[in-house]
């Protein structure tokens, strides 16, 4: 009897009710519910910002470097004991092509001339620019384009005809091909018949002023010995050929040789925004434990506020669970509409910025749910102390006002 | 506190009527700790039967509120039972006694604690919240009780935009809305006009007429004579209870 008599009496607030009754003290006041939500969407936007932009930038870098593959070798003399002169031997280029898992190679020859835009330039100030030789591979060799003109061939790489790198064209002040144009190398006008785009690969080719191997032999007295010999490699085979590449190359001196990837360099920036990221992140978590703490603040003044409130309901039949789910939801409400404006402004700086870069848009999933669930989280710890003060407030306590 | 129930000649003369009481109060004391402890209710009995009106006056600090908490279950006697529509709320949890609370009392205070942003409608309907009652069926009946105290014309209106006897209206229809066993009135009028003042006195004796049982707490002599029934608290007992008089007058 006193069961049933019991459970006829018991209190209930139904669980659509606890919504809704959660939701009346932010919709009572609008203005304060926006700015305390308005923390809590800082921190989020931060937080989803760093990570969209981070991942399109870092997708952006990753294709580049797929693009431009990561099978490319670089072979040069130097490294080991007294290499401070070394070369390679003249027949690298040969042997080193005659390898099984080596696709393409092609080098690149010192030459020892100096160039200048005209005769006017003074003396030695070349702007660091070279000038080097290359066979006709080359840049189909380095997967490089021609931003104008053509690149040296047979017949044109056998005379002194020039090919610009992107940087060097800059500093020759050689903007355009529509009239001849010519660099001074050495004593003489050489015309320049094309400007490369940049190798992300071989930078110092942008730095460089490209002559046939023959014409360079010829005219400038060039030795035979490359400087550099760019490999590209069978894609499973790219250790075991490093390995192999310094004995290909100088079979006497293979100590003297380097052997390295280019794209490990573009792989190591990808990480260092990696630490980058890291550090916003950390920042993004320092922004939202601060909106939080605003939630945690305002429902704290929320529940000194509103006793008479409290009371009210206690009155009505409210149990001290039902008083603290009401805050404790309402905490929840203020830093879930924190979270969804923050996922909201995150995501769409992402795909202003990445647009503006050309980047391809990505937004980890990881993010923008993290971004909804960690605001639960937030609203939930920020609104757990405040609703068990109101809970244990006792309602004669409450209603005296 | 069992041994506080033995049958006092006090108490044997509400059961004489029969039937459950609304509110029954046997020998009920409330002590407050402190040096010495403040005893605010001295082993106060007291039935109202269902379809009273029953003014509860005092001076201030004569255990009026005290008693009126004890009486809305608000808060527990040291010593004594409170009876709720027959229920004994001693032998219940707090849980229990909310939902006593949400059953069977219907409260009315003088600052009115109507909520701010919300509809008419929504405030009675809190009436009814807490007993699980779905929302539609919480807004019909919440139409109905508006209705019932002549505010059906403001349905919509949030609390701001009604003047006081409306807002006092508006908490006495949430104190009607679950049909209560008894309403609660704390100083109803207290912060009135004298025109809302009649107008609320006025619904009050209109809801008496139609079944309600309600107990009025106030300090007004004029407002508590104005009812069938007084009961005079002083020091924290029962200084007189007019029921009382009329029944020994009868029994003479």
């Amino acid at each position: 009897m006193t069961t049933t008599a019991a459970e006829s009496t018991a209190s209930k607030l139904r669980f659509g009710d606890v919504f809704r009754v959660g939701a009346s003290g932010p919709r009572a006041r609008k203005m304060r519910t926006a700015l305390s939500a308005l923390g809590v969407s800082i921190g989020i936007a931060a937080l989803v910002g760093v990570l969209g932009l981070s991942e399109s930038s870092k997708s952006a870098l990753l294709d580049e470097i797929s693009s431009l593959g990561t099978n490319l070798l670089t072979v040069e003399a130097g490294g080991g004991f007294g290499a401070g002169d070394s070369a390679l031997p003249d027949t690298a280029l040969a042997t080193i092509s005659r390898i099984p898992t080596v696709t393409a190679a092609s080098a690149v020859w010192e030459v020892d001339a100096d160039v200048y835009r005209n005769e006017f330039i003074p003396e030695g100030e070349t702007g660091s620019v070279r000038v080097v030789a290359a066979d006709v591979e080359l840049v189909e060799t380095l997967n490089g384009e021609l931003a104008l003109g053509q690149f040296l061939d047979e017949s044109t790489s056998a005379y002194p005809n020039a090919v610009v790198g992107s940087i060097a064209a800059e500093r020759l002040g050689i903007r355009n091909l529509d009239q001849p144009s010519y660099v001074l190398i050495g004593d003489d006008y050489v015309e320049v018949i094309g400007i490369l785009e940049e190798f992300p690969l071989a930078a110092d080719l942008d730095r460089a002023v490209l002559i046939g191997k023959d014409a360079a032999i010829d005219v400038y007295d060039a030795g035979d010995n490359p400087a550099v010999v760019y490999t590209r490699v069978v894609d499973g085979a790219i250790d075991s050929t490093r390995d192999v590449l310094p004995t290909a190359a100088d079979p006497e001196n293979p100590e003297e040789v380097t052997v390295s990837r280019p794209s490990d360099a573009l792989e190591a920036q990808a990480a260092a925004d990696d630490a980058l990221t890291t550090l916003f992140l950390g920042l993004g978590a320092v922004a939202l434990l601060v909106g939080g703490i605003g939630v945690a603040n305002v429902m704290v003044i929320a529940v000194i506020e509103r006793r008479g409130e409290i009371g009210l309901r206690r009155s009505l039949g409210a149990t001290r669970a039902h008083i603290r789910r009401q805050f404790l939801t309402e905490a929840v409400i203020l830093s879930v509409l924190g979270g969804i404006g923050g996922v909201i402004v995150g995501v769409s700086a992402t795909y202003v910025y990445a647009t503006s870069q050309g980047w391809r848009v990505i937004i980890p999933q990881e993010a923008a749910l993290g971004g909804f669930f960690g605001a639960i989280a937030i609203g939930a710890i920020a609104g757990l102390y405040p609703a068990m003060r109101a809970a244990k407030l006792a309602p004669t306590e409450a209603l005296r006002s | 506190m069992s041994v506080q129930t033995t049958t006092q000649p006090q108490a044997a003369a509400p059961t004489a009527t029969g039937g459950t009481a609304a509110l029954e109060l046997h020998n009920v004391t409330k002590e407050f700790p402190g040096e010495p402890p403040v005893r605010a209710l001295d082993d106060v009995s007291l039935r109202i039967d269902h379809g009273e009106l029953v003014a509860v006056v005092g001076p201030s600090g004569s255990g009026k509120s005290t008693l009126l908490n004890v009486m809305g279950t608000l808060d527990r006697p040291t010593h004594g039972i409170v009876s709720v529509d027959g229920i004994d709320t001693a032998e219940r949890s707090d849980n229990e006694v909310a939902g006593i609370r949400a059953r069977k009392i219907g409260f009315v205070f003088q600052q009115f604690f109507l909520l701010p942003g919300m509809s008419a409608i929504d405030n009675v309907s809190n009436g009814l919240l807490y007993q699980g009652v779905p929302p539609r069926e919480r807004a019909a009946r919440s139409i109905e009780a508006l209705e019932r105290v002549g505010l059906g014309h403001r349905l919509q209106h949030p609390p701001n935009h009604l003047s006081g006897g409306e807002r006092q209206r508006v908490a006495v229809a949430r104190a009607l809305v679950h049909s209560p066993a008894f309403v609660l009135a704390d100083e109803p009028t207290g912060n009135l006009d004298s025109k809302s003042t009649g107008a609320v006195m006025k619904l009050i004796h209109d809801l008496h007429s139609d079944g309600t049982t309600i107990v009025v707490i106030t300090h007004d002599t004029a407002i508590a004579e104005s009812l069938p029934r007084q009961v005079a608290v002083l020091d924290g007992a029962l200084a007189s209870d007019s029921a009382r008089r009329d029944r020994e007058v009868v029994a003479t």
